[in-house]
């Protein structure tokens, strides 16, 4: 099974809160929200991949 | 053992999830989306194997294919709504989870459509 995907998933969630905490502490607010935006994309990337299997797989056992 | 996999990684992706819960909470419901998927991928092949006795079986009644393909197709569109809908409330879009429930109960509609005017047909021959 592909558990290396909830594992980057995870370890990239905590990467970037504590590279946020980081850049809050030397005061740059700005810098830490586009961090969160930029780690939100690339999470995102990564699902899609899973969710467009996951509906091709759907369709092809159900026949839709 | 598929359960045993398939349970482990749920509770691996839950305690994921509290943790990241705390410092960076947008990322639980990919986290989950994931699991999900995950996991459904995982169950496929057994599915499979129970859609396939089920044709067979069909086939065996000599029921027309065309009505368990339409039972099918109503399954996958309710799963993939109940699936949509639930992630949406996961991320606190209750709103829009309702409208995904309704276009699914539509779209299901629209499929036994036909199914409900055969019926009727039906009926109205057997009516003098």
């Amino acid at each position: 099974m592909d558990v290396e995907m909830i594992f980057r998933i995870a370890g990239i969630g905590l990467l970037i809160s504590v590279l946020s905490m980081v850049l809050k502490q030397a005061g740059k607010e700005e810098q830490a929200q586009m961090l969160t935006l930029a780690g939100v994309v690339v999470v995102l990337m990564l699902i899609l991949q899973l969710v467009s299997q996951l509906f091709a797989s759907v369709r092809s056992v159900f026949g839709l | 053992m598929a359960i045993v996999q398939i349970v482990g990684l749920g509770l691996v992706t839950a305690f994921l999830a509290v943790i990241i819960r705390q410092t960076k909470p947008e990322l639980t419901v990919p986290l989950a989306l994931a699991a999900g998927a995950l996991i459904f991928l995982q169950i496929l092949g057994e599915l499979g194997t129970a859609l396939g006795f089920l044709s067979q079986l069909s086939n065996r009644a000599g029921l027309d294919p065309i009505y368990l393909g339409l039972v099918l197709r109503t399954t996958g569109i309710a799963y993939l709504g109940s699936f949509g809908a639930q992630t949406c409330r996961d991320m606190g879009e209750g709103a829009l989870a309702e409208k995904i429930e309704f276009a699914t109960k539509v779209l299901i509609m629209v499929l036994a459509l036909p199914i409900l005017g055969g019926i009727l047909g039906l009926v109205e021959q057997l009516l003098p």
